[in-house]
């Protein structure tokens, strides 16, 4: 067991958006998260990462409740990828990603061989190491998001919390980026809003509407057209891709779907 | 491996820059004793310190010594403290609200300082048993906590914090207004706008004790909170979530911050353009770590107070000016080269 959710409930002012959710994010394995906008996966999300407290339920990291553990012991072995992590400090790549080392460090102890170690690999593993003199201002947006997961992973953790990670991304680029999710040997929880990446990236999948859960397990159980219709409002078909033998997403035009004509209706 | 002789090269610029740094101060203050209506050679400087000390005994002329000792260089002294401590409590607002326009006085600190320094001067509160100074910097917290209270605590964010900021300058200024038009007559008005723009005339000893150790134990402490400021780069949240306990960093760097400005502003009167212009020169020069950027913008600070401090007593002769205006009139010109040799990171 990795990071589970028991009961959380959360609201703003006196309105809920998350109700009793409860989740389990299995070890090693990438936990993807659905649901329409503001059906509370970022909440969700930031909650699991104890950047805000649930009011009612607890989450807890290996059995431990996460209000227990301290803020800079949980970002040792946590790391959060935001949707919309922007500065306008004039920063290196390198300077970036050596802040996932925060955590690991005292005010005053030096740069060590294990930070630097650190550093190399999530540099490497991001494919950003030949360009870490680079500024941060004069990266596409693709390469800022690759420079978050590379701080992330400087972080060493055990857990990867990404929100929404491929937003704004070609689709080159959201490719790469889930492949590199997914071969990471650790914990990830990842929100996205692609149902064919989630069903070829994810082991699990979660899905959110109004801030309950409705649907959990893997693609093969919880991406069916019904679902889909009642979550998304979406007409689908769903099929076994012959390439990658994952469920494939089939959107249907809606017009088309409704017509009377339509062979599969 | 490489790693210890970069240590150790490290180390070795570190206390090259650091002795430079110091030499640099020295020689503006040097330069900022000697000038004057009286002029005083470099060496008389260093022997009347030296002589004090004990280390040499050369005979000097005593009226030198006395112009040193009682009015130039504990004058010199506390405007580079000042030039210091405002720089550096710029370069952390600008970091913890992630604003470049950010600023020491944008908390409602100098607005704050002129209602205290007012109701001191004209309504006669504290009828003399309290100074100018006590009741500005009483100004200066209340207008801080105004603002810590509005924003709700250090959760606010720094938008919110922001707008408290202004809320409570335009609220404190009017109160500022409010006395001096309503009670004041005209000598008072120009006391209380001569005093704003900022001044060094007073200050010894006594001030210089009080500046070097609330700027000096700053400077320490916010050195230890510079990898902290490094994690604000991208938002509260993502400090946050690197381990940051967000709420104490800011309480405590806003809180060192007040302290260091409400005791310069109330000492010295609110002295504009240093805390906003310096932290921007030395990200040009350092870069925007922190490590770097603080120490740099404490050493420029002080040079750049210091030759203001010149430049306001020999710009015209025979009369001082307003140590406010210089910092503008100096500081855009010189700010404006940094802009156009430094503006494009490469």
């Amino acid at each position: 067991m990795s990071i589970a959710a028991k009961d959380i409930s959360w609201s703003v002012g006196r309105k809920p958006v998350l109700d009793r959710v409860s989740l389990m994010a299995e070890p090693g394995k990438v936990l993807g998260l659905l649901g329409p906008n503001g059906s509370g996966k970022t909440s969700l999300l930031r909650i699991l990462a104890g950047l805000r407290q649930a009011h009612k339920g607890q989450v807890s990291i290996d059995g431990q409740n996460i209000r227990s553990v301290g803020r800079r012991t949980l970002a040792q072995r946590i790391a959060f990828v935001e949707q919309h992590a922007a500065t306008n400090v004039d920063l290196r790549v390198i300077d970036v990603v050596k802040l996932g080392r925060f955590p690991h460090r005292s005010p005053f102890s030096n740069w060590s061989a294990a930070d630097e170690e650190a550093v190399g690999e999530a540099l490497e593993r991001c494919d950003m190491a030949d360009r870490s003199d680079q500024r941060w201002q004069s990266l596409s947006g693709g390469e800022r998001q690759r420079v978050h997961i590379a701080r992330a992973l400087a972080q060493t953790p055990k857990e990867l919390i990404l929100d929404e990670p491929t937003n704004h991304l070609d689709v080159n680029h959201q490719l790469s980026l889930l492949e590199l999710v997914s071969s990471l040997s650790i914990t990830c929880i990842v929100s996205l809003h692609d149902l064919n990446h989630a069903a070829m990236f994810c082991d699990r999948l979660v899905v959110l509407e109004s801030g309950r859960i409705v649907a959990a397990g893997t693609p093969e159980d919880v991406l069916t057209q019904s679902l889909l219709k009642d979550v998304f409002a979406v007409d689908a078909r769903i099929e076994t891709s012959i390439h990658h033998s994952r469920p494939h997403v089939q959107f249907l035009p809606c017009g088309l779907c409704r017509s009377p004509q339509f062979p599969l209706n | 491996m490489t790693a210890p002789i970069s240590v150790i090269r490290q180390g070795a610029l570190f206390v090259a820059l650091l002795f430079a740094s110091f030499l640099a101060i020295a020689i503006v203050i040097g330069l900022s004793v000697g000038i004057g209506d009286l002029p005083i050679p470099l060496s008389t400087t260093w022997f009347a310190v030296t002589n004090q000390l004990g280390w040499t005994s050369v005979s000097l002329n005593r009226i030198h010594e006395a112009v040193i000792w009682d009015y130039r260089l504990s004058r010199a002294l506390v405007a580079a403290f000042c030039g210091a401590g405002l720089a550096l409590s710029g370069a952390i607002m600008q970091a913890l609200l992630r604003n470049p326009l950010a600023e020491p006085y944008v908390l409602g600190i100098s607005a704050g300082a002129s209602t205290g320094a007012v109701a001191i001067v004209i309504l006669g509160i504290g009828a003399g048993a309290v100074s100018l100074s006590a009741g500005a910097f009483a100004g200066a917290f209340a207008a801080f906590i105004f603002v810590a209270l509005l924003s709700s605590g250090t959760r606010g964010g720094a938008d919110r914090t922001i707008l408290a900021g202004v809320a409570a300058s335009q609220l404190f200024n009017a109160a500022t207004s409010y006395i001096v038009t309503t009670s004041g007559n005209a000598q008072q008005a120009r006391d209380v706008m001569f005093w704003l723009l900022g001044s060094f005339g007073g200050v010894r000893w006594p001030e210089f004790t009080l500046v070097s150790m609330v700027v000096g134990l700053a400077l320490v402490a916010c050195l230890l909170y510079a990898r902290v400021l490094d994690a604000f780069a991208f938002g509260d949240e993502a400090a946050a979530a690197l381990g940051v306990n967000v709420g104490r960093a800011r309480l405590t760097l806003f809180s060192l911050t007040a302290v260091m400005t409400a005791t310069i502003v109330s000492m010295v009167g609110s002295i504009g353009f240093v805390g906003l212009v310096v932290p921007h020169a030395a990200r040009f020069v350092v870069g925007s770590l922190h490590s770097r950027l603080l120490p740099t913008c404490a050493v420029v600070g002080a040079i750049f107070m210091v030759l203001a401090d010149i430049a306001s007593r020999i710009l015209i002769p025979q009369q001082v000016l307003p140590i406010g205006v210089v910092t503008a009139l100096v500081g855009v010109p010189f700010f404006s080269v940094i802009l156009f040799r430094f503006g494009r990171p490469s």
